[in-house]
C-alpha cells in the first residue's frame, strides 16, 4: 500500500502510520512541523515502513499548502492509492466558548480546511479505481451533547461530507472510510476524565486499518460506540439537555 | 496494549467535559496523592520547558515522580514515543524518552535485538530507565542499564539542552544515570543493544528449601547463565527461612524455538480496587504454598516469550490495585557480599517480628556496581519486599528494615523508596555529597526536584 498521511506526527495517527510501517507500506507524511515529520519518518522507517519515508509540510489552516503537498507525495509514491486524514483540532466546550482564536481554528480545521484538503485529494484518487480516502471524524458528530456542541457541530459536517462522497463516486472507484472513534487516550484528550469504553490509541488503530483494508465507509471504534450512539441518537431532546457528557 | 499508569483513575474534575487543572499523582504504591499540573503531549522539549520534573509511566514505587509540592508543572513523556534512530548492523538504538520498554522490545524482538538490561517490568519509559538505573536478571554479568548507555540528551535546570555522550560528558552523565531525574530532564536516550539467537528464552526453575540454598543455587547459576532471580517465601519461618524458587534463563538457540515469534501478550487490567481483607496472610500463605507447589509439580525447564519471563506481573495490567486503596511500599535494599546472609535473615526476621504481610519477595545476586554516582547495585544480594501501607506500624518497619541494611553496609533503591528518613539515607548513602556537589553544578537553583528530593535531599518544598 501506498499512503500519505496527514497528522501522523502523533495520537492516533502514529499509531495507525506505525501499523502500515510494520507490514512494510510505503508512506508519505503531511503535517505543520517539518522537524517533527523528519522524526515520525524516521520512526516509520525504524518499524518497518519502505525506506525513505517522505515528508511535506501540510497545515489544515492554510489551504495553499495542499496542493503543493500532495504534488511532492504524487512525485515520490507515483499515483496515490490511500489518502488518510486524522490531523484535526480540539478542545473542551468551555476552551471553545472562552477562546475565540481557538473556536476559529478548531471549526476552520475540522471542517473548511479538512474537505478543502480531501477536494484536493479527491480528483487524485478518482485517476487510478480503488483509491481509498480514510478521514477522521468524530462519534461527537452523530448526535449534538452539552459537551461538545462546537467540536460536534465541525465533526457532523464531516461526516455529512464523507457520506456525501461515498454517495457520489464509490461507483467511481473511490472508496471514502470515515472514522468514528470514541474517547481515546491521546495527548488531545490528556486531563479529561476517561469515561467508559476508553481505548488505546493502538487498538484504535488496529480497527482504522482493517477498516481500510475492506473499505468499510463508517467505522465506529472500539466497536461498543455504535451501540452507544444508536442509544443515544434514540433519546428525546429533554434527555440530551440532561445528559452530563 | 493497555500501558497501565498509576494517574489515570485519578483525575481530579468531577465533570467529565471539563479539563482539570490539577491531576492528583502518586508513585506505583498509590500512596498520598499530590496534584500537580501534569501536562503530557507529544513534544517533550517543549512540555519540560516549565516542568519541574519529567514523569515516564509512573511506574516509580514511591515519590521519584512525584512533585516536589502541590500545584507544580510535572512533564508526562509516556506520548513522546518516537525511535529516531535503530542501527540494526551495529545494534545501537536512539529514540525519545517517553517509549515504553514494553513497545520497543516487541519490535526489537522481531530484529533479533534486544534491550541488554530490562527490569521487571516493561510498563517503563528508557528515560525512567536511565533515571533510575535500572538492573534486570542479568545484573550478575550485565551490569544496570547505565552500562549501555552511549548518550543522553538532556534539558538542564538552566532551559540549556545538550547531548551527554562519553567522554566530554562523563560528569553530567555519571550523575544523570540513577540520579532520578535531578539533574535534567531526560529528553532523548541513546542504547547500545543486544543480538538474540531468537525471540525465545529457555527457562528453568528450582525449588530451594531455605536460604543458604537458594542463594547457593543462585551464585552457581550465575556462572554459567545470563538470567537468575529467585523468588522467596517471605512467610516462611525457622529452618524454611528463605526457601523459595530459583529461576534460571538464557535467550534459546534457533533450533530450540519455536518457528514463530512469540504473540504480543493479551494483558488483562484490574478495573477495580480489592477490598483490603483479600490479602491477608491467610490468602498470602495459601498464595505462597501453591506457588511452590506449582513449582515442584510442574516441568522444570520450558520454553517462554520474553515478556512472560522478563516481567511476568504486567499480563494483570493494574495489579498494583490488589493492596487496595491504602496503597503498597516496596522495600528493596542490597547488602554487600562481605556481610554474608545474616543481614538477609535479619530482614526477613524482623518482618515476622511485626507480622508485616509481606508475599512477594525477590532475592538477587548482584555482580557489579552501576556506574552512576548514585546508582544502587553493588556486588552483593538484593532483596525485594512489597509492604502494603498500614500507618505509623509501616513506618516503624521501614526504618528497622533501614537500621538492618545500614549496619550491613547496604543501600536502598530510590526507585522503590517512600519511607527511608532523610538521617537513615544519610547513613546509608556515604555518595550523598558527590551527588549534591553535581547538583549544586548542574542545577544551582534547584529549579528541578520531586517529593523524594524534598525528602531525602534537603530540598524545600
Amino acid at each position: 500500500m501506498k499512503g500519505v498521511l496527514l497528522g501522523a506526527t502523533g495520537g492516533i495517527g502514529r499509531a495507525l502510520a506505525r501499523r502500515m510501517a510494520a507490514r512494510g507500506d510505503r508512506l508519505f507524511l503531511l503535517g505543520r512541523d517539518e522537524a517533527s515529520l523528519e522524526r515520525s519518518a524516521r520512526d516509520l522507517e525504524a518499524h518497518g515502513a519502505t525506506k525513505p519515508v517522505g515528508t511535506a509540510r501540510c497545515d489544515l489552516l492554510d489551504p495553499s499548502s495542499f496542493a503543493p503537498a500532495l504534488d511532492r507525495a504524487e512525485a515520490m509514491l507515483g499515483t496515490l492509492d490511500t489518502v488518510v486524514v486524522s490531523a484535526g483540532s480540539f478542545g473542551t466546550q468551555d476552551e471553545l466558548e472562552r477562546d475565540a482564536d481557538l473556536r476559529q481554528r478548531m471549526l476552520t480545521a475540522n471542517f473548511t480546511g479538512t474537505i478543502g484538503f480531501c477536494e484536493i485529494a479527491r480528483p487524485r484518487l478518482l485517476a487510478t479505481p480503488g483509491g481509498t480516502l480514510c478521514v477522521f471524524s468524530s462519534v461527537a458528530g452523530d448526535r449534538a451533547r452539552r459537551q461538545v456542541a462546537l467540536y460536534g457541530a465541525a465533526k457532523a459536517g464531516l461526516s455529512y461530507y464523507l457520506a456525501g462522497l461515498d454517495a457520489r463516486y464509490r461507483r467511481e472507484g473511490l472508496r471514502t472510510v470515515c472514522v468514528k472513534p470514541g474517547f481515546v487516550r491521546t495527548a488531545m484528550t490528556a486531563g479529561l476524565r476517561p469515561p467508559p469504553f476508553a481505548a488505546e490509541p493502538d487498538t484504535v488503530a488496529r480497527d482504522v486499518l482493517r477498516a481500510i483494508d475492506a473499505g468499510r465507509p463508517v467505522l465506529y471504534t472500539p466497536a461498543i460506540w455504535r451501540l452507544v450512539l444508536l442509544a443515544i441518537r434514540l433519546l428525546p431532546r429533554a434527555a440530551m439537555r440532561r445528559l452530563e457528557f | 496494549m493497555p500501558i497501565a499508569s498509576a494517574e489515570a483513575d485519578l483525575r481530579a474534575s468531577p465533570d467529565p467535559g471539563l479539563r482539570s487543572d490539577l491531576t492528583p499523582l502518586t508513585g506505583w504504591g498509590r500512596a498520598a496523592p499530590v496534584p500537580a499540573r501534569f501536562v503530557l503531549g507529544e513534544d517533550l522539549e517543549a512540555l519540560t520547558r516549565e516542568a519541574v520534573l519529567t514523569r515516564g509511566l509512573g511506574r516509580a514505587y514511591g515519590d521519584a515522580a512525584m512533585p516536589p509540592r502541590a500545584g507544580a508543572t510535572v512533564a508526562g513523556s509516556r506520548f513522546a514515543d518516537r525511535i529516531l534512530a535503530l542501527d540494526e548492523e551495529r545494534g545501537i538504538l536512539r529514540a525519545e524518552a517517553g517509549a515504553s520498554l514494553a513497545r520497543v522490545s516487541a519490535l526489537l524482538l522481531t530484529r533479533r535485538l534486544a534491550i541488554p538490561v530490562v527490569p521487571g517490568t516493561g510498563f517503563v519509559t528508557l528515560g525512567g530507565m536511565v533515571a533510575a538505573d535500572v538492573h534486570g536478571k542479568n545484573q550478575h554479568v550485565a551490569g544496570s542499564i547505565g552500562d549501555h548507555v552511549r548518550a543522553v540528551r538532556l534539558r538542564l535546570a538552566d532551559g540549556q539542552i545538550v547531548d551527554a555522550r562519553r567522554p566530554e560528558q562523563e560528569p553530567l552523565l555519571r550523575a544523570t544515570l540513577g540520579g532520578m531525574g535531578l539533574t535534567g530532564h531526560i529528553l532523548e536516550v541513546e542504547l547500545r543493544l543486544d543480538r538474540i539467537p531468537s525471540p525465545w528464552i529457555v527457562e528453568e526453575r528450582e525449588t530451594c528449601g531455605d536460604l543458604e540454598s537458594l542463594l547457593a543455587a543462585l551464585v552457581r547459576d550465575g556462572a554459567t547463565w545470563p538470567f537468575t532471580v529467585s523468588w522467596a517465601d517471605a512467610l516462611a519461618r525457622g529452618r524454611s527461612l528463605g526457601r523459595g524458587i530459583v529461576t534460571r534463563g538464557r535467550w534459546a538457540r534457533p533450533d530450540e524455538a519455536p518457528a514463530a515469534d512469540p504473540p504480543q501478550g493479551l494483558h488483562v487490567a484490574l478495573p477495580f480496587d480489592l477490598p483490603s481483607w483479600a490479602l491477608q496472610p491467610l490468602s498470602g500463605r495459601a498464595f505462597n504454598r501453591l506457588y511452590l507447589t506449582a513449582a515442584a509439580v510442574g516441568a522444570s525447564r520450558r520454553i517462554v516469550s520474553p515478556a512472560a519471563f522478563f516481567h511476568p506481573l504486567d499480563a494483570l495490567g493494574d495489579w498494583n490495585r490488589v493492596y487496595g486503596r491504602r496503597g503498597f511500599t516496596q522495600y528493596q535494599c542490597v547488602v554487600p557480599r562481605e556481610a554474608g546472609t545474616g543481614p538477609v535473615v535479619r530482614l526477613f526476621e524482623e518482618l515476622h517480628r511485626r507480622r508485616v504481610p509481606s508475599y512477594l519477595s525477590v532475592v538477587k545476586d548482584f555482580g557489579r556496581n552501576g556506574s552512576g554516582l548514585l546508582s544502587f547495585p553493588r556486588p552483593g544480594i538484593t532483596v525485594t519486599l512489597d509492604v502494603p501501607l498500614a500507618g505509623e506500624e509501616t513506618q516503624q518497619a521501614i526504618d528497622a528494615l533501614n537500621r538492618i541494611t545500614i549496619a550491613a553496609g547496604g543501600r536502598v533503591y530510590l526507585a522503590k523508596d517512600l519511607l527511608t528518613r532523610p538521617e537513615h539515607f544519610r547513613a546509608l548513602e556515604p555518595r550523598l555529597d558527590a551527588f549534591q556537589e553535581a547538583r549544586r553544578r548542574f542545577d544551582p537553583e534547584r529549579r528541578i526536584g520531586s517529593a523524594l528530593s524534598v525528602r531525602l535531599f534537603g530540598d524545600g518544598a
